[in-house]
């Protein structure tokens, strides 16, 4: 960690990765990075295609545990315990860290039972109307309430992409995680549908760690506090966002900045 | 681009060419021609299936119904000794029946009037006696079979002699034809007029149960095993090959297989619907293991991230997501398999189910024998009066087909409806 990193490390981080690699197979995909995830600010994980942004946060929550050739070494804590230590529950730990995905991927079920779903497994409701409370507040707080309450039971497939997205965080914001992952969330969205999530990203800022990967360098400035920027499977520049973007200290990052690659 | 033209020789294109003209009209007749090949293939095979559904029914729809010969009987003048107030199937058995009706057949229709009548006849008065007992004290009219010569002069096909016996017939006004309800209802049997498909059918249903209660469970298993589960080395490599072989293995292959492991080393009944359903499973199971191993890669992966990302073990993800997607794909599969196995005959050959037997299967353990090997069994008897029982058998067996298909086809969409 460099001094203005150790700097900005927040008192109390939720997240910590120290030194992590990620290798699928012979080739290293994520050359030791080291980072703070805090539940004050929303991070921004910026950088070109294949850069590792998405690669490093799928390792926050071990998605990458399903790609049979990957591996991750260094250390990465979620409130201080290693997610990787055997003793981590790997269900949990999902539950906990929440993950919301490039392409909008509602069940093929109805709404209800889209939000219903995650509540249900980890034994989160004590009964029904328990749940019908569960799967309003998650709506409400997904923006998705006012639009979709008096068809509850419709399939959530039918809902428009920008619809799909905000019920995929309600998803991910049922089971009440600490941390919510986001992986280019409005790539596959229109304008006015991107504008939607960046105001829920404001709303749930404060209430959950949020990190989020985009392509969007003027999304990143819009919704982040922190931003870090990628190259090469590489951490070129982690700080405060508004630095970053005016004031970047590495020749790389102001090149990706000004739109010299990328 | 901004790039400048590489060359100022090249000239610019000229749509409105002679040459570019002939090259859009060859490409138009070659998109005609492929389109004229298609639909002649599909005509041809259209072709083919009607030649074989008109021919099979022509043949086959003649074998549901029989030529019966009415006989007016003197119950109280004839020597039967049964009491109206107490007839038992004992009393029955006893009565000598098989002898009244042929004294009754000659009295009715003159001397060679037992030769017109089907030997087992006698049946028909029996089961008039059971239905109504009073009928004894009385002169009933009652509708014999008439002998296989005369059904098939009736029918056109007979010798001149059976001919002219049913012209004679047909002028007494006693000739008529009727719906053979015992051809459903009965078993393989020596007198083509008794025979019937009931046996069959049943052995045919209880096969087709064994088979899919081992053949899916263990299928579908399998499938998810390997697809959701199985390390990929080179171990599940010679699985998969494997399977892939199995199912292109010939199928008397593995009556061979089900003869020596299931009979002579198991020792299980031989002839049962269960051995039989035992081997048609180990035919059927590769189809749906590569079915079900499709249907399951057809599962978008993000599907799986959405379980897996709030949470959902591997388990929840593969019984609450993977297999309802994969549902319809896997029953498709199944009644692929399925339906091959009902066709089947070489392998049920093997196990000893061309046996005759003569009464339905009670249960998975008793003899039996199924549609196909019932066919291949009656095209091979000499008696004339069973090519068109042959024929009314297959008819039979590809309505079974349908109505099997038919139920996938269902099935199918009921799930699909369901899931997205």
């Amino acid at each position: 960690m460099t001094e203005e990193q150790k700097a900005l490390a927040p008192a109390d981080p939720k997240m910590t990765a120290r030194d992590v690699k990620v290798f699928y197979g012979p080739k290293q995909a994520i050359k030791g990075v080291s980072i703070d995830v805090d539940m004050d600010n929303v991070t921004a994980f910026i950088g070109p295609s294949g850069c590792g942004k998405s690669t490093f946060l799928r390792t926050l929550n071990r998605m990458n545990d399903t790609v049979a050739s990957a591996r991750v070494e260094g250390t990465i804590t979620l409130d201080g315990d290693d997610i990787y230590a055997p003793s981590m529950d790997v269900v949990q730990l999902r539950a906990r860290v929440g993950m919301v995905f490039q392409k909008p991927n509602p069940f093929p079920k109805s709404i209800y039972e889209n939000i219903a779903y995650g509540p249900r497994i980890h034994g989160l409701a004590a009964g029904k109307a328990d749940m019908d409370v569960i799967v309003e507040k998650s709506l409400r707080r997904a923006g998705l309430w006012e639009e979709v309450k008096d068809r509850l039971h419709d399939s959530g497939t039918a809902l428009s992409g920008g619809q799909q997205q905000r019920l995929c965080i309600g998803r991910a914001i049922a089971v009440e995680p600490e941390v919510i992952l986001m992986d280019e969330p409005c790539s596959a969205l229109d304008p006015i549908a991107t504008a939607k999530i960046e105001e829920l990203i404001h709303e749930l800022r404060g209430r959950y760690a949020i990190v989020i990967v985009t392509h969007n360098m003027q999304q990143a400035a819009r919704v982040s506090q922190r931003t870090a920027f990628f190259h090469l499977g590489e951490l070129v520049e982690y700080g405060v966002t508004s630095d970053i973007f005016t004031n970047p200290r590495q020749e790389r990052t102001k090149d990706y900045i000004t739109g010299r690659y990328g | 681009m901004s790039s400048a033209p590489p060359s100022a020789e090249r000239l610019p294109t000229d749509w409105k060419s002679d040459a570019m003209q002939r090259r859009i009209a060859r490409r138009y007749a070659s998109e005609r021609r492929f389109k004229a090949a298609g639909l002649l293939a599909v005509l041809l095979s259209a072709a083919f299936l009607a030649f074989l559904l008109v021919t099979m029914m022509g043949n086959g729809l003649r074998g549901f119904t029989r030529t019966e010969i009415a006989v007016s009987v003197d119950f109280p003048a004839s020597p039967l000794k049964l009491d109206p107030a107490a007839v038992t199937d004992r009393a029955l058995a006893e009565a000598g029946l098989p002898t009244m009706t042929g004294a009754v057949a000659e009295k009715a229709l003159g001397p060679d009037g037992d030769d017109l009548i089907a030997p087992t006849a006698w049946l028909a008065i029996r089961d008039a006696i059971k239905d109504d007992p009073t009928i004894l004290r009385r002169t009933a009219t009652i509708r014999l079979p008439a002998a296989t010569a005369i059904d098939l002069a009736n029918k056109g096909k007979g010798t001149p002699e059976a001919e002219a016996a049913v012209e004679r017939l047909k002028q007494a006004g006693v000739l008529s034809t009727g719906f053979n309800a015992t051809f459903l209802s009965s078993s393989d049997g020596t007198d083509p007029t008794q025979v019937g498909i009931w046996g069959a059918f049943k052995g045919s249903l209880l096969t087709m149960l064994v088979t899919l209660l081992l053949s899916f469970p263990i299928g579908v298993a399998t499938a998810l095993y390997l697809e959701e589960y199985a390390p990929k080395t080179w171990w599940t490599d010679i699985i998969e090959v494997s399977i892939n072989n199995l199912a292109a293995v010939p199928s008397i292959i593995f009556g061979l297989l089900g003869l020596s492991i299931f009979l002579n080393f198991l020792h299980l009944p031989r002839s049962a619907a269960l051995v039989g359903g035992m081997t048609l499973a180990l035919m059927t199971m590769p189809v749906i293991v590569i079915a079900g191993r499709n249907a399951i890669k057809a599962v978008p992966p993000s599907i799986r991230d959405a379980a897996l990302g709030i949470g959902a073990s591997p388990v929840q993800v593969v019984f609450q997501h993977v297999l309802p997607l994969a549902l319809p794909g896997i029953l498709t599969g199944t009644i692929i398999g399925m339906a091959r196995a009902l066709g089947e005959t070489a392998p049920l050959l093997m196990i000893g189910m061309r046996a005759f037997i003569a009464t339905p299967p009670g249960g998975v353990t008793d003899p039996a024998t199924v549609l196909p090997v019932q066919i291949f069994l009656w095209s091979d008897e000499v008696s004339k009066g069973f090519v068109e029982k042959t024929s009314a058998a297959i008819i039979v067996l590809l309505v079974f087909l349908l109505a099997m298909n038919g139920l996938a086809i269902y099935l199918r969409n009921k799930f699909e409806r369901r899931w997205s």
